[in-house]
């Protein structure tokens, strides 16, 4: 079916959101908190290499930092990682409902995926690993 | 999800060969995609082969001259001939230039491939529909806006607040970054472009102008405005040597300056 809507009529659409540069900054300001973050994991990553089950159990459990830090590259990761994501699909997905359906799906799999880390980092952490 | 293939029916096909006629000492090949909707065939490439003593240095001469002395269907936007007008946008050897700019000399190789402008509709041959691209364009209110009486004589602009609008006020609407950009070729619906929003920064920057805000709250949008990813295609292309990709920079910027 041929549309006889004016063009100026397609183009303004629906009108503007009026939200976006909340995740705008959002974006930015968990890609600068992931360059310390990121830093540490590697350094973290390399030590916990280093050494057994037991010795990473003790590393989780001696201090507050490294339980902390460690969540925290966790949570900034995934969502950081959940708005790069939300970018391609809104990009390159053009069909509606598959892009509300992967936008949700992204959604739910990061906070999952999120979640039952930072559950298994307070486990170790809080004693309950051994 | 993106076609990454045409559908059958857009397929790009071989087409006919003009050969040069003979005697032709310097002779280039031009590559030209042809296409009529309201045929039944499929678009295809033309090759004719030019003798460059017979025609001028740019790549308009040479449409120019085909269409005078070698095949008078082709079809091409053209008006002032020396880069004012923006009409004979269109992509050449790859890049998306104006055609009474860009040299045929500069084209590196020995063929040159002319096709219209990316990721538009097509009317007829190089001649792209560009209706929602003025349509993107007036939808900023390319006009000044304001709520104070009008003074008796002009708006007046300190010569500093009128600098501000260099690099941006001439813009030719040729729409050559627009439909170079990728963001544009897959939400073009939703997001309006690098040349609809350098034209939006150019009013929101003006010293004279009383709808700042309204203006900004028209533009903040996840794919009005966001879904520039710097990708920079258009300063990269602009035949005028604007920066579309810094005046979007600017306006991400003045939105974060409400909030922060």
């Amino acid at each position: 079916m041929a549309s006889y809507r004016t063009p100026l009529g397609r183009a303004r659409g629906l009108g503007a959101a009026k939200h976006g540069v909340g995740a705008w900054i959002a974006e930015r300001v968990t890609a600068v908190a992931l360059v310390p973050l990121v830093l540490w994991a590697v350094f973290a990553g390399l030590r916990l290499a280093a050494t057994d089950y037991y010795g990473a159990v003790e590393w989780l459990t001696s201090s507050m930092v490294n339980p902390v830090l460690m969540g925290l590259f966790i949570i900034v990761g995934f969502m950081h990682m959940h708005a790069g994501l939300r970018v391609v699909i809104e990009d390159y997905i053009e069909k509606h409902l598959t892009r509300a359906g992967l936008l949700l799906l992204n959604l739910f799999a990061c906070s999952l995926i999120g979640a039952l880390a930072v559950f298994s980092i307070l486990k170790v952490a809080l004693g309950g690993a051994y | 999800m993106v076609q990454l293939a045409l559908p059958k029916n857009s397929r790009v096909q071989k087409g006919k060969h003009h050969a040069a006629p003979a005697g032709a000492t310097k002779v280039k090949t031009f590559k030209i995609y042809r296409y009529d909707p309201e045929g039944t065939e499929n678009p295809r490439w033309d090759t004719y082969d030019v003798d460059l003593e017979a025609c001028g240095p740019m790549v308009l001469d040479v449409l120019i001259h085909i269409k005078n002395d070698i095949d008078p269907t082709l079809a091409f936007r053209r008006s002032c001939r020396e880069g004012v007008c923006g009409s004979c946008a269109m992509n050449i050897g790859g890049r998306n230039t104006l055609a009474c700019t860009h040299g045929h000399a500069e084209v590196p190789g020995k063929d040159c491939q002319i096709s219209p402008l990316p990721h538009m509709p097509v009317i007829k041959d190089l001649i792209p529909d560009m209706s929602m691209f003025y349509a993107q364009y007036a939808s900023i209110e390319p006009w000044l806006h304001t709520t104070t009486p009008e003074p008796q004589t002009e708006w007046r602009q300190s010569p500093e607040d009128r600098e501000k609008l260099d690099g941006l006020y001439e813009c030719i609407l040729c729409a050559c970054c627009s439909t170079s950009c990728p963001s544009y070729w897959w939400n073009g619906d939703k997001y309006l472009g690098p040349a609809a929003l350098l034209h939006a920064y150019r009013w929101l920057i003006d010293s004279r102008d009383e709808a700042t805000g309204d203006r900004l709250d028209e533009l903040e949008d996840p794919f009005k405005l966001y879904r520039c990813h710097t990708i920079m295609n258009c300063a990269q292309v602009c035949p005028k040597g604007l920066n579309p990709a810094k005046a979007i920079g600017e306006i991400k910027k003045m939105l974060v300056d409400r909030v922060v």
